[in-house]
């Protein structure tokens, strides 16, 4: 039980601050250019699916982890 | 415990989520009329076709294909030049995907190459998840006596929630990427981007005029094996990536109706509607990533 908490728990703490990196860049960019907010909007979601996805490991071990 | 299905995915054990139900019964003792209703790791069989067992996911995929083919035979004879209402609709939602293809690809002759694979992926993809959160998907289903406790199984479930399928789609998508390399390139090319055989044929015919010629193209060659290992890589991260997004989707939604069934999991089911749609765009501007790199030559 122990491990399966520890696993998603560890796991999706740096995915979690690299989702607020994106984040904080996509929105210091947007402020400093309104205009670019459509280019930008894609390419922050491609990086926060790719950040996502390391936690979405984690959990799926958790999920496995008798 | 469920039998196991014979394509399971991850360890070959059964994974039981347990809503708070089974929790409850088992320390009250009466777990023998109890129903045990879990979402478990693979999805559960619901009938035969000879021998082949019919999943509860892969009916909701059959479904997903029967709503794509009755819309597009529809619309089909209805096309005209200039557009109006759902037509209009379309177009416009076409031109959109195809601007941000473009952005990926850099050419618009590539994109409209790419676009029946990736737009077929992205609406496959797309279907398969919102119809998980469709009212009667995971409720609607019998109760099955397993050894002594009795299990509800779903007739329907998401059919990306299941390992097999978003497996199967990313393996297509791989593959096809390198056939569209080789179509592109040619096999002499494309194979040399992993087995770096090139690079060991120019040692002999470069060696005078770059002695260093010996050092370097050894490591060229090893770089490409790593890319070998790099390409099952994106098959593991394509599949995980959805089917993790959409399983801990269900797990969650089934989490919060535990807790509250009225009401609790309405903002988990927009969570749902748009996670749904962002993961399917991301596994088609995946694609089509993979496609554009391998169907780009090597500059030097």
């Amino acid at each position: 039980m122990l491990a399966k908490a520890l696993a998603i728990g560890i796991g999706s703490l740096t995915p979690a601050f690299a989702i607020g990196w994106i984040g904080s860049k996509a929105m210091e960019s947007i402020g400093r250019n309104p205009e670019s907010a459509n280019k930008i909007l894609v390419p922050m979601l491609l990086a926060c699916a790719f950040a996502e996805a390391v936690a979405i490991y984690a959990l799926v071990i958790a999920f496995s982890i008798k | 415990m469920i039998v196991n299905n014979s394509e399971n995915s991850v360890e070959g054990e059964a994974t039981n989520t347990q809503v708070a139900e089974t929790a409850d019964a088992s320390r009250a003792g009466e777990s023998k009329n109890e129903i045990v209703t879990e979402h478990t790791l693979f999805a559960e069989p619901i009938g035969h076709i000879g021998s082949f067992p019919v999943t509860n996911s892969l009916l909701n995929s059959w479904l997903v294909v029967l709503i794509v083919i009755i819309f597009g035979l529809a619309i089909r004879n209805k096309i005209k030049l200039i557009p109006r209402g759902l037509q209009n609709g379309l177009e416009m939602v076409v031109e959109a995907f195809l601007n941000v293809f473009d952005g990926v690809t850099g050419s618009r002759a590539k994109s409209l190459k790419f676009a029946p694979l990736v737009l077929s992926f992205f609406f496959f993809v797309l279907l398969n998840n919102w119809l998980g959160t469709f009212p009667g998907v995971g409720s609607i289903g019998q109760v099955v006596q397993h050894g002594h406790e009795k299990i509800f199984i779903p007739f329907f479930r998401g059919g990306t929630a299941d390992l097999n399928t978003t497996l199967a789609l990313a393996i297509i998508g791989v593959v096809a990427s390198h056939i569209f390399g080789v179509m592109t390139l040619g096999l002499w090319n494309h194979f040399n981007k992993f087995i770096n055989l090139k690079a060991f044929l120019e040692i002999p015919k470069k060696i005078r005029k770059d002695p260093m010629i010996i050092f370097v193209n050894p490591i060229k060659a090893f770089v490409g094996l790593i890319e070998v290992v790099g390409e099952v890589a994106k098959v593991a991260s394509l599949s995980f990536r959805l089917f993790g997004n959409i399983f801990a989707g269900e797990v969650l939604l089934a989490s919060m109706s535990a807790i509250m069934a009225w009401g609790m999991p309405i903002p988990f089911m927009f969570l749902e509607v748009i996670v749904g749609l962002i993961q399917a765009l991301i596994f088609a501007i995946l694609i089509l990533i993979y496609l554009t790199i391998n169907t780009t030559a090597e500059e030097h």
